[in-house]
């Protein structure tokens, strides 16, 4: 059973590239009908090999369907269809045309039966039928597939799929596969040794099991050149998985860099921690939740945009949240850093506390639009889209927040303020003013990256908590009165946590970190881009 | 002269008062609880023993944060940790007195070392079967671990709110720490189940009275030593730190030497009040190192009023037993009334409760001062003059 199937199949795909000729001897219908007459699995195997035969894309439902248990014979004149649904009556599918031919009661059908075996048989013979596709890149898949699971007896089958191959990129997976399925099989050394060159070039996990295996058999020369080719292969490997971490950081980087960088404004401009800015960002996530359930119940369609409505509300009510503390609470603290800390404490648990009242204290589900969810791979490192997506719009607020801070007259005086406050107020700058807007910024700025958040963490009335301590080392860390110390400090603590975590486990790293940090205050007790000049000791 | 003389000794006469109080406190509730019968109307019931226990631990802690902060001007968020190192300490203790009577009946190992599959005790275990070892440990390891933070912090003149923020990444990275079950204290669950304390039963009357009688007198002991310091000649060089740090340090003083005392002591006090809460509430966990419990200290100082001996005290008696009857009638409010507090003190209690009434009492003290002084001069002068009173 376990070698007749890989031989069957090798059959198979010699066929089937041997022409379509042989499908013309035999009309498809008649075959896929002749399942019907099948009395045990030997004779379905050979049908199935029959259909791999023709070398022609039709048969792929058939096969799919047979495999999934869905191909079934109608008893009263032993027509073969593919059926969907459940329950008493089934709809009944042309196998070839796909077409619906009408319903037919459960009892009036017999299913026609697989076993593993046959299943691993259909998807080889899939498989090879599409090393013969006229579509390049499922030939390229069907090529790559033999790489992960090699086997010798489907090296005839490459082979001649190589002769016919004309697209250059094609050809390089196929010799790749070639290559795989040398190692596996009873070659001579020589072609063996090209092929350990070949495969130590792919340098994927697979390879790299590959190699491994073929360690056990190899002897004398092709030993060594295994060993460096696995040596190779392990090289390249660490510096995949090197830049998967700094990918890993840069995610994380931006997470911290959205959730820090309103926080760094309102310290730099004010000189005051604002405590509850863990819970302008969960109140962002709020608002995000909020849009897409109005979204669900009353406009479906509009779902894809909905991040793109959350945005604007988040920024506003955040920001708007962030104007009434400003005004109610933190301008009567000037002078008193310690105590806006105390009172801003205070009015995270109350924000806390009213959020869970609400919308109460379990998570709340907030969904990606379809164009945030999936993943593609660069090389071997694999990127979702959501983590992106973020990365991006970190840099976005940035450049924003840069732009705003450099080039309007709102940020010029926000930087006159930051510098020197008393100056700034004798030239006519109305500093209450601009404390009160730069407070509504950062909180509006922590909104937004509610938001992102939303995407990638529990939408929960602790969600700003998780955040709020790292946000903190990252703005004592870079400095304040200057974004790009926010930035390069977000992007390193991202950055160092990830390359810790693999040595000293998530838990030790993060300690690390923080110690880390304790330690090189005493060194740069203003951060990385300390503000320099006398205002900065008062 | 004559009134800064009265000032102090009525500043002392108070603080005598307070220690008479908490001793008389000691004494009477234990009493109260152990000889009169549970229907007398006096009896104090055992559960209100160790709560009150509890909260004189608190008002320990709290008084240590006043040291640092109402004095020194030092905003220390981590306090909870040093509270929690000292608690962890007495557990350590307490887990090894419980020998065979675990689940695992190991006479050496703590239950969830056997439950880890550990071989041996490890190293930093030893000594915790030893009583004066414990409480030797109970002052040294927070006292170090301030001693060291410190050194560092205040010699590179870390002020502020980046103190503050350190103070508390100091203690989320404890907390993440003592998570770990490979730390060897118990991971998640912590410290707990608890048998004997010296050959006493933890859970029994007497044990818990005793419990009590013991937080009074530390918490005696720890107004002492906090008005013996702050009133000689090194508790004004605090105030001075506190108010002008540069000037102090121009004067030719070490304002950073100042705070590393300060904040020494006041680690070590954190780490007896943390000692004495563990038996008495019967487990520690890593949660006691969460930053918000350390901020929550800081509100009982700043109700009570910092800066006082006495506020902070009361400041931690009033928000516990508050906390205690709101999470009993209203448990969804309570972050609304402790978040309120923290708004309403800074803004409109900046003093404390103790440190506006003080400021009250001593302007209406000035105030009669200077009518006492007006009618001397009236009554000295030849004709009064009706108009010079106004």
């Amino acid at each position: 059973m376990r070698l007749a199937g890989p031989l069957t199949f090798a059959v198979a795909i010699i066929l089937s590239l041997a022409g379509v000729a042989h499908s013309q001897e035999k009309p498809l219908r008649e075959i896929v009908n002749s399942f019907a007459e099948a009395r045990n699995f030997n004779q379905t195997e050979e049908i199935v090999a029959e259909l791999g035969a023709t070398g022609d894309p039709a048969v792929v439902p058939v096969l799919r369907a047979l495999s999934e248990g869905d191909l079934h014979v109608r008893k009263s004149d032993n027509q073969v269809f593919i059926v969907s649904g459940r329950g008493k009556t089934l709809t009944i599918i042309d196998p070839l045309t796909g077409e619906m031919v009408g319903e037919e009661g459960k009892r009036a059908l017999s299913k026609i039966r697989v076993n593993n075996g046959l299943r691993r048989l259909i998807r080889d013979t899939i498989g090879g039928l599409a090393l013969g596709s006229p579509d390049p890149a499922a030939r390229l898949r069907a090529a790559r597939t033999l790489i992960s699971n090699p086997d010798a007896s489907s090296l005839p089958a490459i082979e001649a799929a190589l002769e016919k191959e004309t697209d250059p990129e094609v050809a390089a997976g196929m010799m790749r596969a070639r290559a795989a399925a040398i190692l596996v099989s009873e070659r001579p050394d020589a072609e063996k040794s090209e092929a350990i060159t070949a495969v130590a070039a792919i340098s994927t996990q697979d390879a790299l099991s590959l190699l491994l295996g073929f360690r056990g058999q190899a002897t004398g020369e092709l030993r060594e050149q295994v060993d460096r080719a696995i040596a190779r292969v392990e090289r390249v490997q660490s510096y995949w998985a090197m830049a998967q971490n700094v990918w890993y950081g840069l995610s994380l980087g931006s997470v911290l860099l959205l959730a820090a960088i309103g926080l760094a404004i309102t310290f730099g401009v004010m000189g005051v921690i604002n405590m509850a800015h863990g819970e302008m960002v969960m109140i962002g996530a709020y608002v995000t939740f909020v849009v897409q359930e109005i979204i669900r119940t009353s406009a479906p369609w509009l779902f894809d945009w909905s991040l793109a409505i959350a945005l604007p509300l988040a920024f506003l009510t955040a920001g708007a949240i962030g104007y009434a503390l400003e005004r109610g609470i933190i301008r009567f603290l000037y002078g008193r850093p310690l105590e806006t800390l105390l009172a801003t404490w205070g009015v995270s648990l109350i924000l806390q506390q009213a959020v869970r009242t609400i919308f109460g204290p379990t998570n709340r589900e907030v969904g990606s639009p379809s164009w945030m969810s999936g993943a593609f791979e660069i090389g071997q490192l694999t990127i979702t889209w959501n983590r992106l997506y973020i990365v991006l719009f970190a840099l976005a607020v940035f450049a924003v927040l840069l732009f705003v801070l450099n080039r309007t007259s709102f940020g010029l005086q926000m930087r006159a303020v930051t510098q020197n406050r008393r100056m700034a107020a004798a030239m006519g700058i109305r500093t209450p003013r601009v404390d009160a807007m730069t407070f509504a910024l950062g909180s509006g700025v922590a909104g937004l990256a509610g938001v992102a958040l939303s995407q990638i963490d529990n939408v929960s009335p602790n969600l700003g908590q998780g955040y709020i301590i790292d946000s903190f080392m990252v703005v004592v860390f870079g400095g304040v009165g200057n974004l790009w110390g926010t930035f390069v400090g977000a992007l390193t603590l991202g950055i160092a946590n990830k390359f810790l975590e693999p040595y000293a486990g998530a838990v030790l790293g993060k300690i690390l970190v923080l110690v880390f940090i304790i330690l090189f205050i005493q060194k740069r007790p203003r951060g990385l881009f300390a503000l320099k000049g006398r205002a900065v000791e008062a | 002269m004559i009134s800064g003389y009265l000032a102090r000794n009525g500043l002392e006469g108070r603080i005598i008062a307070t220690i008479v109080l908490i001793l008389a406190a000691g004494v009477a509730v234990p009493v109260s609880n152990l000889v009169l019968d549970p229907s007398h109307p006096l009896h104090v019931p055992t559960y209100i023993v160790a709560l009150l226990g509890k909260y004189l631990t608190y008002a320990l802690l709290a008084l240590a944060l006043d040291l640092v902060w109402g004095f020194c001007g030092i905003l220390s968020l981590g306090h909870g940790a040093f509270f929690a190192l000292g608690g962890y300490a007495m557990g350590m203790y307490l887990m090894r007195q419980i020998g065979t009577r675990g689940v695992y009946g190991n006479p050496v190992m703590p239950d969830f070392m056997v439950f880890l599959n550990w071989k041996e005790l490890p190293w930093y275990w030893h000594g915790f079967d030893q009583f004066w070892f414990a409480m030797v440990m109970v002052a040294l390891v927070p006292g170090m671990l301030a001693f060291v933070f410190g050194w560092f912090a205040f010699r590179s003149r870390v002020t502020g709110v980046y103190l503050s923020i350190i103070t508390q990444a100091m203690t989320y990275a404890l907390m993440l720490a003592f998570f770990r079950n490979d730390m060897g204290f118990g991971g998640n669950n912590g410290l707990t189940d608890f048998k004997d304390i010296l050959g006493f039963d933890v859970q029994a009357d007497t044990t818990r009275a005793a419990l009590f009688a013991a937080s009074a007198v530390a918490l005696a002991i720890g107004v002492i030593i906090t008005a013996r310091i702050t009133g000689s000649h090194f508790g004004k060089l605090m105030i001075a730190s506190r108010d002008a740090e540069s000037r102090t340090r121009f004067l030719g003083y070490r304002p950073e030497m100042v705070k590393l005392f300060a904040f020494t002591v006041s680690a070590v006090m954190a780490g007896v009040a943390g000692a004495l809460y563990v038996p008495q509430v019967g487990i520690i966990n890593p949660g006691e190192f969460a930053p918000a419990n350390s901020i929550e200290v800081v509100v009982w100082t700043a109700v009570g009023g910092r800066g006082t001996i006495i506020g902070p005290i009361i400041g931690a008696l009033l928000v516990n037993g508050g906390k205690s009857w709101f999470t009993g009638v209203l448990p969804e409010f309570w972050l609304f009334a402790l978040g309120g507090l923290f708004v309403f003190v800074t803004l409109f209690l900046p003093k404390g409760i103790v440190g506006t009434l003080q400021d009250h009492i001593g302007r209406r003290r000035e105030k009669r001062q200077a009518e006492k002084a007006e009618e001397a001069e009236a009554a000295s002068a030849a004709e009064p003059t009706p108009v010079g009173a106004e």
